[in-house]
């Protein structure tokens, strides 16, 4: 018996299937330098292109000059707007509906924006060909400022949308106005204010930042003349989608288009979007008949291929006086830069926002949001988050806080108070989502008790009490958080990319000797897919996951899928994946039937194979299975042993999580220190927990980065003061705080594996949680809210105005 | 600014990479990362930002890190330079550090690894047994953006436990 349990361990443990900590397969490649990212793939001829950018914020362009930089040796061409038109590539459309300049045609609209494209033998010569460009420029006023987009006279940023007082999203009240988005029960809203026994409202900004992945946008396009084809190499989350935008654009039908995503040097919404050097690199190889290949520094990178954030939300929250909450209200002024790049899903022109009433059970809410134009970079990429949800729990969860604060409560009981509870899901939210499933009391119950939550509220207030004594000049504070997301876009009913239904899929083949090659629509950038992927089919179809390959990433192989960001992969790809090994289980166990002489409905499936109902002698392995399939399959059933499986999810899977930080503030310095940092995520069925809590390590530093300084700002005159590691805050091993990680598990109950997606959980999370430490910190000497990013000098002026200083 | 059209005249530089001889004509102005990728096809050190903050480019030389990115190919005339395709054993086995790389859960998309490695090798050759805070400044010059370090730290205990003949009993976490 106990040798019987042992073999069945074994051959559970020998699938590193679902569920262990395998190691990862990627590795292999990418510690010996043997990865293949864009910059690495080199053709014969190859040639290298790169921009000339506007120095100003906003100007019209009266002359561009490139007759210098023709004339130097091994420089081929030079693009502007003019060679763009006849081909009618100058403008591009954007994922929400705009359109943006690919070269500025006739003026510029931010800084660093793109006006001229040079093509030459190789880098050094491309730079030196860029300063002899000759641009001159008639500058115009600039709006930086959102909060003054719609004064009467602010200047006009897009006159190519003059007249146009209809955008893609409806009714534009103003030249800078994009749309006006609105959800929820107004009137209702606005009577639980009346009605409600306290209010608080407060001006919340999260302001812009960047993804920043270690490797920049890129990509590598090279048109064969003769067979009328376009290879495409590049850094891109969604190589379908790109595929198909780069066919309509070109006309070039797209079976002749081959898009290939090599290995991605991190992405993190910066490479979901479609980039004037992507257009501007296909023009350059069909007009030249050579690969050309482009690649942005970091200051381009920083400063023009996508911002996130940029939201300023004003928000309302009505509680009663014991601390219940009876309503929301939030309005948004969203700064868009000067073209609605956002790479939202294409009906929500403000993301996910209405995800903003969180974890509570808020019975009436009303949502409005503004998008505006300013003389900004466009973008609004989900950095590290699905579609303005991190907006959403930002607002939130500083806004539970300073209700906290007016209420004289404690934040976490707050909470407790206001949860969706366990029973309620799947829970209809009043912003017009459907929860699949929760157990939030549990969660933060779990975390409050790891962190000895009381205890630290007890010492805050002994150092308060110190620190007006004299005694100290360090403040504590503790940053409560509890973040409930929305990943895994998304259901055709709702959502779409250009048209395109956001389904993913999985092609799974068998071969005769049992092992496995499987394809996806996903894409990973780092997540870490041919591992985790291939633990899924090995729990499925009890293949070992050594002899499983994944493949993803081109798309003449992979069978048509919307790519990854927003943690839709686990949800959306990672669904198909089980339902394409379920399609395969279901023909092999037909197969086994045959080949035991029972009716299928006489076995049942047993680790790696198929077994005898009450028989367990009797049994075939799915490598058995495998072979027959080929060689001998039943009579009437074609062989083979494969199938592919399009996933249309029925919903959206709603991860969650309790975070807490501690932090010391130095109130004369302006230094926080992270004392602790403690994460729980359920994110529902755990695939492999190595990478999850790798992931939740990597996110949580993009939120500390975040909250505490990561900035792209801009000066009155729209230069963009943040484009260089050296002013763009990227946390070093140093400054990193240590994570603690912890989790519960409450699967998703509409997905197949009942696993809802990790990746964005920590930015989520962590951004309210830094930011409420920082807050909750000041609360005692009379603050409700302090603006992020929380650098030291930030923190040591809100220290000086609350008189801190003395 | 005017840029002068005349072309450029080549140096010879010679270079021991990776322990093989190699001579070749360069610009002066060729940074030695582009030389490396570009002229001798080692793309496993990588650009991040040309500015020498993020450190994917860092190679050894002579027994130091170097950012690639910021030294010309003719300033290393004469050096042993080393990148991470060197880096495994003669018998192809993978070297301590990137054994503890895969064991310790310390790359993700595996951009800054090979500069992260290099670092890492040169650190322990400087002390063999670091402590955490050690490690931590030690790797102040290489940004990874997914992993939060916290691994990338194990990754480096595990290597120099495993070069001090120790095991290392932490998981990745």
């Amino acid at each position: 018996m106990n040798e019987m349990v042992i073999t069945r361990a074994e051959r559970e443990a020998r699938l590193e299937g679902m569920g262990c900590k395998r190691k990862r397969v990627e590795d292999v490649r990418f510690t010996q330098g043997r990865g293949q990212y864009v910059d690495d793939i080199k053709l014969p001829g190859m040639l290298h292109g790169d921009f000339v950018r506007s120095q100003y914020a906003h100007a019209k362009i009266t002359r561009i000059d490139a007759s210098k930089a023709l004339a130097l040796p091994g420089v081929i061409a030079v693009l502007t707007a003019e060679e763009l038109k006849p081909l009618g590539l100058h403008w591009m459309p954007t994922l929400a509906g705009d359109v943006q300049a690919v070269l500025a045609d006739g003026k510029v609209c931010f800084q660093n924006q793109e006006i001229a494209f040079v093509i030459a033998e190789d880098r050094y010569i491309v730079d030196d060909a860029l300063q002899l460009i000759e641009v001159e420029y008639e500058e115009l006023p600039v709006l930086v400022d959102p909060f003054r987009a719609l004064d009467p006279e602010a200047p006009v940023i897009r006159p190519d949308l003059d007249g146009k007082m209809v955008g893609a999203h409806g009714p534009r009240k103003h030249h800078n106005h994009i749309f006006e988005w609105t959800i929820g029960d107004r009137p209702g809203t606005d009577e639980a204010f009346a009605a409600a026994e306290v209010t608080v409202k407060e001006m919340i900004s999260y302001h812009r930042t960047h993804p920043s992945p270690l490797e920049t946008c890129q990509c590598l396009a090279a048109f064969d003349k003769v067979k009328g084809e376009l290879t495409l190499y590049g850094t891109f989350q969604a190589p379908h989608v790109i595929r198909t935008v780069a066919s309509l654009l070109s006309k070039i039908p797209e079976h002749k288009i081959h898009v290939i995503a090599p290995d991605i040097g991190g992405g993190f919404g910066n490479k979901v979007g479609a980039y004037s050097g992507y257009i501007c690199s296909i023009v350059a190889s069909i007009v030249t008949g050579l690969p050309v290949k482009w690649v942005e520094d970091r200051m381009e990178n920083l400063s023009t291929t996508s911002f996130a954030r940029d939201y300023h939300m004003t928000t309302e929250i009505a509680a009663t006086r014991d601390g219940k909450v009876t309503g929301l209200r939030v309005h948004v002024l969203a700064d868009h830069g000067a073209f609605d790049a956002c790479a939202d899903p294409s009906k929500w022109p403000a993301g996910f926002m209405n995800i903003v009433t969180g974890s509570y059970d808020f019975p009436v809410a009303h949502l409005a949001v503004d998008g505006v134009y300013t003389n900004k970079a466009p973008g609004g990429v989900a950095y590290r988050c699905s579609f303005r949800v991190t907006e959403a729990a930002y607002c939130i969860e500083r806004g539970m806080d300073i209700l906290a604060q007016k209420l004289g409560m404690d934040p976490a009981d707050l909470r407790m108070k206001n949860f969706i509870r366990r029973e309620q899901f799947p829970y209809q939210s009043a912003l017009g989502w459907e929860y699949d499933s929760g157990d939030y009391h549990l969660a933060m119950q779990k975390a409050m008790d790891a962190i000895d939550y009381r205890a630290l509220r007890a010492e805050q207030k002994a150092r308060q009490e110190a620190f007006r004594r004299g005694e100290t000049r360090e403040i504590m504070g503790i940053g409560v958080t509890f973040f409930t997301e929305i990943v895994g876009a998304g259901p055709s009913k709702n959502c779409d990319i250009l048209g395109v239904a956001m389904f993913d899929s999985a092609e799974i083949r068998i071969h005769p000797t049992g092992s496995i090659i499987a394809r996806m629509g996903s894409k990973s950038q780092g997540q870490g897919h041919e591992t985790t992927w291939a633990q899924i089919i090995a729990t499925e179809l009890g293949i070992p996951a050594a002899d499983i390959m994944i493949e993803e990433g081109n798309t003449d192989t992979a069978p048509y899928g919307l790519g990854t960001y927003g943690s839709r992969s686990t949800p959306v790809a990672g669904a198909a994946i089980a339902l394409a090994a379920r399609k395969i289980r279901n023909k092999a166990q037909m197969i086994a039937a045959h080949l035991l002489e029972v009716s299928e409905y006489d076995l049942e499936w047993d680790i790696d194979g198929f077994r005898v109902k009450g028989n367990p002698e009797r049994s075939k392995t799915m490598t058995e299975i495998a072979w027959a399939a080929y060689n001998s399959p039943p009579p009437g059933l074609e062989p083979g042993l494969e199938a592919v499986s399009y996933y249309d999810p029925p919903n959206m899977t709603y991860p969650f999580g309790a975070y807490f930080c501690v932090m010391d503030i130095d109130v004369d310095t302006g230094v926080a220190a992270i004392r602790r940092f403690y994460a729980l995520d359920d994110c529902g069925t755990r695939i492999n927990p190595m990478i999850i809590e790798g992931q939740v390590h990597g996110g949580l530093t993009e939120a500390f980065a975040i909250a505490m300084g990561q900035e792209i700002k801009y000066d009155a005159m729209g230069n963009v003061q943040g484009a260089s590691f050296m002013d763009f805050f990227l946390p070093t091993a140093v400054e990193t705080p240590k994570w603690e990680t912890d989790h519960t598990v409450t699967p998703s109950p509409h997905h197949p594996i009942g696993a809802k997606g990790v990746g964005e959980s920590p930015n989520v999370g962590g951004v309210p949680c830094f930011s409420n430490a920082v807050n909750d910190a000041f609360g005692f000497l009379g603050s409700t809210h302090i603006q992020m990013p929380h650098d030291a000098w930030r923190v040591w002026e809100a220290a000086k105005r609350l008189g801190a200083h003395g | 600014m005017s840029a002068d059209t005349t072309p450029i005249a080549t140096l010879p530089v010679t270079l021991t990479v990776n322990g093989r001889k190699v001579q070749r004509f360069v610009e002066p102005r060729t940074l030695l990362i582009h030389f490396l990728r570009e002229e001798l096809s080692l793309t496993g050190a990588h650009i991040g930002c040309e500015t020498s903050h993020c450190g994917a480019c860092t190679v050894e030389i002579d027994g130091l890190s170097v950012k690639s990115c910021t030294l010309f190919a003719v300033q290393a005339d004469g050096a042993a330079v080393n990148t991470v395709e060197g880096l495994a054993n003669p018998d192809g086995t993978l070297h301590a550090l990137q054994e503890g790389f895969r064991q310790m859960h310390g790359l993700q998309c595996g951009f800054c690894t090979p500069g992260m490695l290099m670092r890492a090798k040169v650190l322990l050759s400087e002390n063999p047994d670091p402590t955490e805070e050690e490690i931590r400044h030690g790797i102040a010059g290489n940004l990874c953006r997914c992993t939060g370090y916290q691994n990338i730290v194990k990754a480096i205990q595990h290597a120099a436990a495993t070069l001090n003949g120790r095991v290392f009993q932490e998981a990745a976490e």
